[in-house]
C-alpha cells in the first residue's frame, strides 16, 4: 500500500541536513522503509549540497538513477545526511554545517565521510541508508558506528547523479543494521544504467547465505602490522576464528603494494577532485559571481568563500601533481602502484576466496583528534586497497575494542559482492 | 618541497584564493604530504595489466531532455533563458 509514513526524528548527532517530514512511498520490496540518503546523491525537489556552502540551496532537477530505483521499489526518501565536505575527509569534521557525533559516544565522530548515513542507522532513525565510498566512506563510519556497510564492486551501481569527487573509486552503497537490511538495499540499487559508461549489466538478486564450509580466507599480514590497534587486531582474529569454526579455512597472505597504495589512492583522488569540482564556479548553480569582475577574480572570490579549508587543499594538490613536471612523478606512478594493487589481489584471489582484516586501525576517534590532514589521510590505509581494485568489500560490527565498535573487513573478486555478503552474514547469524 | 610562492600560485591557478595567513600553513601541510608521497618513487612495474574492455559507444541519437525552466532555476543569474557568466575579455 502507498501512502506516507511518519518522520519527525530528534536529530541530537546532527546527521540529516535535510529532513523530509512525513515522506510518501510506494510499493514494492522497500515499500514504507524509511531510507536517509547522503547528501552528494541527487535528489528531484530536495536540496543537495555535498555538506558545502557552494552547493547551499541547489535542488536537483532530477534524480540520481539509484533514488529512481528506490523509489520504484516504494522506499521513503526520509531526507539527506551529514557528510565531509565533497566526501573529502573520514570523520564528517569537515562538513560546512557542522559535525555528525557518534551515536555510540557522542564525544567521537562516527568517522566519514558518509557519517550522517551511518549515525542516522546507528541512533535508529531510519532502518538503512544510502553512502558512497571513493576510499571507505561506507565501511570506516559503518565500523565506526557499529553497522554494516557495503562497498559494491565498481560499475554495479550507477554513478549517474552522484556528485562526482573522484569517478574512477567512488561507488554508491547500502549501509544498515543487519547484515539482511545491507542486502536488500542492494538488490534496490544494482544493475545497468545506460546513463553511466561505466556500468555493468550485474543485477544482485541474492539472499544471504551462512554457509561457508571450506571457503578460504586470505589474512594479509598487513592488516595486522604497525599503525593497527593491537586491540583492534585482536578482536578482528577473534572475529575470523569464529569464521574458521563455522567451517572456513584460513591462509596467510600478503599485499606488498599495501606500501604505496594510499600515497597511490590519494595522489589519484586529488587530481580527479581538481578536475571534478572546477565545475563549481557559481554561474550554474550556487553563489552568484559578480558578473562585473573578470571571470578569473569572480570565480576565485566564490569557491574561497564556498569551499572549506579541506576541499580547496585537495583541489591544489590534485592542481600541483597534474602540473607539468609533476605528472609523470605523481600521477602516473600512481596509476602504476593502482595496477600493482590489482595484480596482488588477482594473485592472492587464486588461492582465497575471500580477504578478512578490520575494516579501520582503529575506534573511533575523538572530535578534533585528526587536526593534521595527513594523520587522517593515514587513517584509510586498510579502506582504499578495495577502491583502488575496484573489488567489494564490506564492514561487519564483530566487537568492542576500547568500548567501541570494531568492523571486520571482507573483501572479494571482482562483482563476488554476494560472497562478501555471505561471509559477514554467517558471522553475524553466528554471534546474534 | 614546495615554498609559500609555489604555493600561492597554485592557490591562483586552481581559482580557489588563499587567505593571509594560509600560504605558510598550506605550505608546511603539502611538504608533509609530499613528503608522504615520495613513496611512489619506489614502485616498479608497468602498469600494463590485461582489462576487460567494453565498447560503450552508442548512436548519437537525439533524446527528451529536461525543460529548460528546470535546467535555468538554479542559475544565480539568468536573461532571455540564458545563464549569465562574469566576462571573459
Amino acid at each position: 500500500m502507498s501512502g506516507t509514513i511518519p518522520f519527525d526524528p530528534d536529530d541530537r548527532y546532527n546527521a540529516f541536513l535535510t529532513t523530509c517530514k512525513n515522506p510518501s512511498h510506494g510499493n514494492g520490496k522497500l515499500a514504507g522503509v524509511a531510507v536517509a540518503v547522503k547528501d552528494n546523491i541527487s535528489t528531484k525537489n530536495i536540496e543537495t549540497t555535498c555538506a558545502s556552502k557552494i552547493l547551499k540551496g541547489y535542488v536537483p532537477p532530477y534524480d540520481a538513477h539509484v533514488i529512481e530505483l528506490l523509489r520504484a521499489e516504494g522506499a521513503a526518501i526520509a531526507g539527506k545526511t551529514n557528510m565531509d565536505e565533497f566526501g573529502m575527509g573520514s570523520t564528517t569534521e569537515n562538513s560546512a554545517f557542522g559535525p555528525t557525533l557518534n551515536p555510540c559516544d557522542p564525544s567521537r565522530v562516527p568517522g566519514g565521510s558518509s557519517g550522517g548515513s551511518a549515525a542516522a542507522v546507528a541512533a535508529g532513525m531510519v532502518q538503512m541508508a544510502l553512502g558512497s565510498d571513493t576510499g571507505g566512506s561506507i565501511r570506516c563510519p559503518a565500523s565506526f558506528c557499529g553497522i554494516v556497510g557495503l562497498k559494491p564492486s565498481y560499475g554495479r551501481v550507477s554513478r549517474y547523479g552522484l556528485i562526482a569527487y573522484s569517478n574512477s573509486l567512488e561507488q554508491i552503497g547500502p549501509l544498515g543494521k543487519s547484515v539482511t537490511d545491507v542486502s536488500t538495499l542492494m538488490s534496490a540499487i544494482a544493475g545497468y544504467d545506460r546513463h553511466d559508461t561505466t556500468s555493468r549489466d550485474k543485477p544482485y538478486t541474492h539472499t544471504p547465505d551462512a554457509d561457508i564450509k571450506g571457503l578460504k580466507i586470505g589474512i594479509p599480514q598487513e592488516y595486522f602490522g604497525a599503525g593497527v590497534d593491537p586491540a583492534v587486531a585482536a578482536v578482528v582474529r577473534k572475529a575470523i576464528g569464529r569464521l574458521e569454526e563455522l567451517g572456513a579455512v584460513t591462509v596467510p597472505c600478503s599485499i606488498p603494494s599495501m606500501e604505496y597504495a594510499l600515497a597511490a589512492y590519494y595522489v589519484t583522488t586529488t587530481c580527479e577532485a581538481s578536475s571534478n569540482l572546477a565545475r563549481f564556479d557559481g554561474v550554474r548553480y550556487g553563489p552568484a559571481p559578480d558578473t562585473n569582475k573578470s571571470w578569473h577574480d569572480a570565480y576565485t572570490e566564490v569557491r574561497a568563500a564556498g569551499f572549506g579549508a579541506e576541499v580547496r587543499r585537495r583541489i591544489m594538490l590534485g592542481t600541483f601533481a597534474l602540473s607539468s613536471g609533476y605528472y609523470g612523478k605523481y600521477y602516473a606512478k600512481a596509476q602504476i602502484a593502482r595496477e600493482n594493487v590489482r595484480a596482488d589481489f588477482n594473485r592472492i584471489f587464486s588461492g582465497a576466496d575471500v580477504i578478512a582484516g578490520p575494516t579501520m586501525p582503529t575506534v573511533a576517534f575523538r572530535l578534533k583528534e585528526k587536526s593534521d590532514p595527513l594523520s587522517m589521510y593515514l587513517a584509510d590505509i586498510l579502506t582504499v586497497p578495495a577502491n583502488l581494485a575496484g573489488i567489494p568489500a564490506i564492514s561487519v560490527p564483530c566487537g568492542t575494542a576500547h568500548g567501541l565498535p570494531v568492523g571486520l573487513q571482507i573483501m572479494g573478486r571482482m562483482f563476488e559482492d554476494e560472497r562478501v555478503v555471505d561471509v559477514a552474514y554467517a558471522y553475524e547469524q553466528a554471534v546474534n | 618541497m614546495v615554498t609559500e610562492k609555489d604555493v600561492l600560485q597554485i592557490a591562483e591557478l586552481a581559482d580557489v584564493g588563499i587567505g593571509d595567513a594560509e600560504p605558510g600553513t598550506f605550505t608546511h601541510q603539502f611538504n608533509a604530504i609530499l613528503e608522504y608521497f615520495d613513496i611512489l618513487d619506489r614502485v616498479e612495474g608497468s602498469g600494463q595489466v590485461a582489462h576487460e574492455l567494453i565498447n560503450v559507444l552508442r548512436e548519437d541519437e537525439v533524446e527528451p531532455s529536461l525543460p529548460q525552466e528546470d535546467v535555468l532555476r538554479n542559475a544565480p543569474a539568468t536573461e532571455d533563458g540564458f545563464i549569465k557568466a562574469p566576462r571573459v575579455m
